[in-house]
């Protein structure tokens, strides 16, 4: 048998070179079509073709980099949930946290508009990660009583709808010029990315994976069980209160800036794990990370250029993709288990 | 070094306010091991977990070489010990190297990533329990006596001084007890690590340890050496045995003998009476026994399950009278077995009994009744 650095390392080339090229084509593609020189004059000699220009810097460009970036959050988030809960079907869209987050980012959109200002991204995150934690809360008391992983999820499915009926109640009754708006993020999309979100996104993101990198020793330990871990060192009550703290930081800025997405957070750590064939967090953060930008990149690609000019929901495209990948991860697991 | 090398004292455990067991005292030296029996609910477990910090103790303290346990870093007390629960946990997609290897998380850096030094170590701890060949295998998809062995590297590779087991037998067939028993003593003498477990089979307890401590009803019972403990009668005691007995000497369970007078009689000696107590024990037949020396393989069995045993005083031949005595009892049954396939000076009255037994038409093979 081939060392498993070797597979881990070819993977992850493998891994690179589909976000490089997914990235391309999400800059290329389009009503405009453009080519991968025009795109590349377009970036690096500026002056020649100022429509092409303004395509690529201006709409495409922050458009594909908020994909990569919040597809790396949404997956990494799903990780660390199903680290948290040691089970492999978790994810911030499943517990119904993407559904909480979205509530309140909603209703602090709604407040604010309506006073005739408008929400800064950080603020929107902040809203956001409001809601998260408050869905990630309710999920917890739940786990409390409910000690049956597929109960807990049937919990989290219902706290999503709730979540999502007031939502669409307060968008029916917000304001026309606002329903537009809310209306189409709450579906979940990449759309309208201004480079000012981009960088937001950004420094999120190198926060929550500095965040993932310090808590990936303890996340080993944590695969052995929770008293396994305790008598390892860990601060298990520590260790779990920053993971749920952080997973809802990550899925929280996705939220805030595409709307809730569904199945990335809980198909893509599957998958990694499969492709890797290892469960070492120091391996699979990065790989899910990457994963997860792919799987974005790609899904708002066919979201934008299948039906164009009309533009789907990238949830509806996750989610085509993704919910088969967790029903077939759903009959393997239980049929190992006989 | 201190006398006593670990201790506790006035320990109180128990979960929330409730106190399970109360005023443990017990110590232990390096290169012993102790186990901890008592029946089910006495609160071994949540002694064990106490003295691991898992859970607070609601008093006393426990002190590791003269450092008071509470007091140590969560690094610090997983150097020193280590520790396996009884936990259900499935990990997937993990070899058992990396099982093994997260016993070096406490000496790892902030990634926790293993050096040569450290990777060596793991080697050799696998290679001490036996394991060096499972290194590659996935963890879920080897046997639960594997499994307890690996674990048992992972625990070695906090390189502690003392370490704490729940269990760490109970689910394995017999092989695999007894592998990771010699494994668990050599590791005590070659490394003298100390050893707190708790074990349910009382045989391998009493084998295995150096000292036993006795928990039951909210206290401990008794401490001592395994001499002290598994004496006449008390296990049965500590336990709340009714409907059987435990054999002390051999470690053996017998059930409760069946009800009523006697009516087989069973002339035995030298252990060839065990299989036919066991026999008409199993039918639910009371039987009496006779006529043994005290030292005889079969007494102790024929005690536990006979409605009456004859016996005479240890290396003594049976003498006419006694035979005399066992006689009415004989006759009194309807049937005689005689297990005994040769007689010699010291039983020589018992072939007598069967003479009589077959001059009564009483004696039938085990077979026919």
């Amino acid at each position: 048998m081939k060392h498993p650095a070797v597979r881990w390392g070819v993977c992850f080339v493998l891994l690179f070179l589909a976000v490089l090229a997914l990235l391309a084509a999400a800059v290329a593609a389009g009503s405009a079509g453009l080519t991968l020189p025009q795109v590349c004059r377009a970036l690096l000699a500026p002056g020649q073709n100022p429509l092409a220009e303004g395509i690529v810097r201006t709409i495409r460009l922050p458009r594909a980099l908020s994909a990569l970036l919040l597809g790396g959050c949404l997956a990494v988030s799903g990780y660390l949930l199903q680290t948290y809960f040691s089970n492999p079907i978790a994810g911030p869209f499943v517990l119904g946290i993407s559904s909480g987050a979205k509530l309140a980012v909603a209703m602090a959109m709604i407040f604010v508009l309506g006073r005739g200002r408008s929400l800064s991204s950080l603020g929107m995150i902040g809203a956001a990660f409001a809601g998260a934690l408050a869905a990630t809360g309710f999920i917890l008391l739940l786990s409390l009583r409910i000690r049956r992983m597929s109960q807990l999820i049937v919990g989290g499915v219902m706290v999503g709808y709730i979540c999502s009926a007031i939502t669409d109640f307060a968008v029916t009754f917000a304001e026309d010029s606002n329903i537009v708006n809310l209306h189409n993020w709450s579906l979940g999309s990449f759309s309208g990315t201004s480079w000012g979100s981009v960088r937001v996104m950004a420094l999120v993101t190198l926060l929550g994976l500095a965040a993932c990198g310090a808590l990936a020793k303890p996340m080993n330990a944590y695969r052995l069980g929770e008293s396994a871990a305790q008598s390892l060192g860990v601060n298990v009550r520590l260790f779990r209160t920053a993971l749920i703290l952080v997973s809802s930081l990550l899925s929280a800025c996705v939220t805030a800036f595409a709307g809730p997405i569904s199945f990335v957070g809980i198909a893509v750590p599957q998958l990694m794990r499969a492709l890797f064939g290892t469960g070492q967090p120091l391996v699979l953060l990065p790989a899910c990370f990457l994963g997860g930008s792919a799987a974005c990149l790609g899904c708002d690609l066919i979201a934008r250029t299948l039906f164009a000019p009309t533009e789907l929901s990238v949830s509806s495209v996750t989610a085509v993709f993704g919910a088969p990948i967790v029903l077939w991860m759903m009959l393997r697991r239980s049929a190992a288990e006989g | 070094m201190e006398k006593r090398w670990f201790f506790t004292e006035k320990m109180c455990v128990g979960y929330g306010k409730k106190p399970i067991l109360q005023n443990v005292d017990f110590s232990l030296s390096q290169g012993e091991i102790l186990t901890i029996i008592g029946p089910n609910g006495a609160g071994k477990t949540t002694l064990l977990k106490s003295i691991a910090r898992q859970i607070a103790p609601l008093g006393g303290r426990a002190v590791l070489s003269g450092q008071e346990l509470a007091s140590l870093s969560a690094p610090q007390a997983a150097r020193r010990m280590a520790v396996l629960l009884t936990e259900r946990s499935r990990p997937g997609l993990i070899t058992c190297f990396e099982v093994a290897a997260a016993g070096r998380y406490p000496y790892t850096g902030r990634l926790g990533l293993l050096t040569a030094a450290d990777r060596k170590k793991v080697h050799n701890a696998l290679a001490r329990v036996h394991a060096a060949d499972l290194a590659e295998r996935q963890f879920s998809q080897i046997s639960d006596g594997q499994k307890q062995r690996v674990l048992l590297a992972r625990a070695l590779c906090q390189e502690p001084e003392l370490l704490i087991l729940d269990e760490p037998t109970s689910f394995l067939d017999i092989h695999h007890k007894l592998e990771l028993l010699a494994i668990l003593k050599q590791l005590v003498r070659e490394q003298q690590l100390a050893v707190i477990l708790t074990l349910h089979e009382l045989d391998l307890a009493q084998k295995v340890s150096d000292k036993i401590l006795c928990a039951a009803h909210g206290h401990i019972d008794r401490f001592g050496a395994p001499d002290e403990i598994f004496v006449p009668q008390y296990i049965e005691a500590l336990y709340g045995v009714q409907r059987g007995s435990y054999n002390a000497l051999f470690g053996s369970l017998e059930l409760q003998p069946p009800d009523g007078p006697a009516q087989v009689f069973v002339i035995g000696g030298g252990g060839a009476g065990i299989p036919v107590y066991r026999a008409l024990q199993r039918r639910g037949i009371a039987f009496a026994a006779g006529i043994l020396a005290e030292n005889d393989l079969d007494t102790p069995v024929a005690k536990a399950l006979a409605h009456r045993v004859f016996t005479v005083p240890a290396f003594e031949p049976v003498a006419p009278q006694d035979a005399a005595a066992a006689l009415p009892v004989l006759r009194s049954c309807r049937a005689v077995v005689c297990a005994q396939p040769a007689f010699g000076t010291l039983n020589r009255e018992n072939r007598l009994l069967v003479q009589e037994a077959e001059a009564l038409g009483l004696l039938q093979p085990l077979s026919e009744i």
